[in-house]
């Protein structure tokens, strides 16, 4: 399912495993999506379906061993990122690619200032003057809202709200005008008021720089008041993929479907009872043989027992892994 | 009572003015040079089998008044009152004579549990310490216990870290739930658990809700699943309440403007509507409770704040029926 309308970031069947004591653990089985200029995906699923490990094994941030991709094509701007040296690697991280990580308070070093933070990269990727490198830094402090910009370089992280610093991780990550930006979970560890503030912020950035933005969250709000296309990740499989708007009125995979009707609405009477989905999720310690959701299925039969469905295409831009047909309301015959 | 057609619901609890200020020491004399204010100054009643929602954002001091309110802390004022009794001026002694009615469920199901002692003995030791019973009955009643919450009885014998985080919750509920308590606090039970468990869990708590007659505190920062769950809110700002109200009313028709932003900035799951929600975006963040401003403590950030709101602190008063509010300019 190779999407080549000139997509910034490509990824093909990316399958990364990790060595444990226990034998393996398959966190991500052959994830493909595709990201264009401009544009903002949001990646859904619950703790543990692999969303983290597949952003990270992108830009090979994981401890590896243990951690081994073990095939799939990454393609960059043109290049294959698994191919090429780690120098040439560096330059992309928190150059061209930008990260915002889930937890602002671990991800800032409590050792260094605010400004140092976000010089470092500037001087690295940017080769700016260390004038010119704290110019710029004020500046970007400005453009995610922290008033008092200039001043506040030299403070320290704990001298930071939380949502403040996941401001200046937003900053950090800016910083050298990235072309893919990729937030993982930036606004679970904040209150709502402070998410709101942190969403409008990205859409306000995003009409002003045009970055394409990976957003990784388990929150379905989120995604559906921000994202252009989603993709829903299941036991380290991208379950169904669409449009947001696609998704969220027509789901065609089971556990979409699920997910979206555990949701409480805010504007539903009280005293209906929440539909819940049984059961755990599964063990990742093999290579998937069968559907992975099939044990906790309200629409499991006989094959998704025995065969592990492929991805197939619904519409033009709606695709889901899934034996069984929402609209014959039958299994799907190949 | 007056009017004979509408009895009056008995409250179980009642609140009264509490206080709870952490003293600030500093100095190698360690002398007090101020006070967290983190519950200052609240009142509230729950209901016999309601469930009263409590939210707010963090740091506000919602899950300081849960501890409080099972007196968890040395409360610094007020009194509270639970079924009959002002546990704040208990001694020790009378104190755990009223322990087994009043219990607690936690947020983070890893750090409550004791890692080396069994299910088993995890569920059975509040009955260790309140009641006498034989093993055979301590053993009958863990069994019970674990059918109420949905755990399999044979799985007593082993230890919280075989089993994923709903399940664990699973194992706080059931010892809670262990001497038959009127009251529980329910401290954020859902925050650590995902999505799909925590419908689960939600589920279980309605169902034994029903089932023993229970009356709930829920604290949460989820807006929606604390619609979903509670018959009354309070929401909580800077150690003070805003609002209070019945769930249905406090949610389609919030009047203080803090509820009004935060029932705002909720995502809906829903972008076909995300363009026509109209959203309060608030400045800044919230104060430190050590240094509360003058006056309202929401005036920082409130869109209608005026001089008047800097200055004097607005009463707590009934706007409507059993609706509750602080703040100067509701009619």
């Amino acid at each position: 399912m190779k999407d080549t309308n000139a997509a910034i970031l490509d990824v093909v069947n990316l399958k990364t495993v990790f060595s444990t004591r226990d034998g393996e653990v398959h966190a991500v089985n052959n994830v493909s999506f595709s990201l264009k200029p401009g544009e903002l995906l949001g990646i859904v699923g619950e703790s543990g379906s692999g969303k983290s490990v597949t952003m990270m094994s992108l830009l090979k941030l994981l401890p590896m061993p243990p951690a081994e991709i073990r095939s799939g094509v990454i393609e960059f701007d043109g290049q294959d990122i698994r191919q090429i040296s780690d120098e040439e690697l560096r330059r992309i991280r928190g150059g061209e690619i930008g990260f915002i990580f889930q937890d602002p308070m671990t991800s800032l070093n409590p050792v260094f200032t605010v400004g140092f933070q976000l010089v470092e990269p500037l001087r690295v990727h940017m080769g700016l003057s260390r004038k010119a490198a704290k110019k710029r830094a004020a500046e970007l402090l400005e453009l995610v809202g922290i008033p008092d910009a200039p001043a506040r370089l030299k403070d320290f992280p704990h001298q930071f709200s939380g949502g403040m610093r996941q401001r200046v991780m937003i900053a950090i990550a800016l910083a050298c005008d990235p072309k893919v930006l990729i937030a993982d979970e930036p606004t679970t560890a904040l209150d709502v008021t402070i998410q709101a503030q942190i969403l409008e912020l990205i859409k306000e950035l995003r009409q002003k720089l045009g970055m394409a933005i990976v957003w990784i969250t388990h929150d379905l709000g989120v995604i559906a008041e921000i994202a252009d296309r989603v993709a829903v990740m299941y036991a380290g499989q991208i379950v169904e993929h669409a449009e947001v708007k696609e998704l969220f009125a027509n789901p065609q995979h089971p556990y979409t479907r699920a997910l979206l009707e555990t949701l409480p609405k805010m504007n539903e009477a009280r005293g209906t009872r929440l539909a819940s989905i049984d059961g755990q999720p599964p063990n990742l310690d093999h290579t998937p043989v069968s559907c992975e959701f099939s044990p906790r299925c309200p629409y499991a039969f006989e094959r998704c027992r025995k065969e592990n469905p492929q991805r197939r295409e619904i519409s033009s831009a709606h695709d889901v892994a899934c034996f069984w047909d929402f609209t014959s309301g039958g299994p799907f015959d190949a | 009572m007056l009017d004979e057609n509408k009895p009056r619901k008995k409250p179980l609890v009642q609140v009264k003015n509490l206080k709870m200020h952490f003293p600030i020491y500093r100095g190698i004399l360690k002398r007090q040079v101020g006070a967290i204010k983190a519950v200052d100054g609240i009142s509230f009643d729950i209901f016999e089998g309601e469930t009263l929602g409590l939210v707010g954002e963090s740091g506000c001091g919602k899950s300081t008044v849960g501890r409080c309110v099972l007196r968890l802390y040395e409360v610094t004022d007020g009194s509270i009152d639970i079924n009959g009794t002002d546990i704040a001026t208990l001694s020790g002694v009378e104190l755990r004579a009223k322990r087994p009615e009043m219990q607690m469920i936690f947020q983070d199901p890893q750090a409550s549990l004791n890692p080396r002692m069994t299910v088993g003995s995890i569920i059975s030791e509040p009955l260790d310490e309140h009641m006498i019973m034989t093993r055979d009955e301590k053993r009958e009643r863990v069994g019970e216990l674990m059918d109420a919450v949905g755990l399999a009885r044979r799985f007593a014998d082993r230890y919280p870290h075989e089993f994923s985080g709903g399940q664990r919750q699973r194992i706080g509920i059931a010892r809670a739930l262990a001497l038959n308590p009127k009251f529980i606090v329910c401290d954020e039970p859902i925050a650590a658990l995902d999505v799909s468990i925590q419908a689960q869990v939600v589920n279980l708590l309605e169902d034994l809700q029903q089932k023993f007659g229970l009356t709930y505190l829920f604290i949460s920062h989820d807006l929606s699943m604390v619609r979903h769950l509670a018959t009354r809110v309070a929401v909580m700002y800077l150690g003070r309440l805003v609002e209070l109200g019945d769930a249905e009313t406090l949610y389609m028709t919030p009047r203080h403007p803090y509820t009004q932003a935060l029932l705002s900035a909720v995502p809906h799951p829903d972008p076909a509507q995300a363009g026509n929600i109209e959203r309060i975006i608030l400045k800044g963040d919230v104060p430190s409770p050590a240094n509360p401003p003058p006056g309202c403590t929401f005036s920082t950030r409130c869109p209608r704040a005026q001089a008047k709101c800097k200055q004097d602190s607005p009463k707590w008063r009934e706007i409507g029926e059993g609706h509750f509010a602080a703040c100067h300019f509701i009619e």
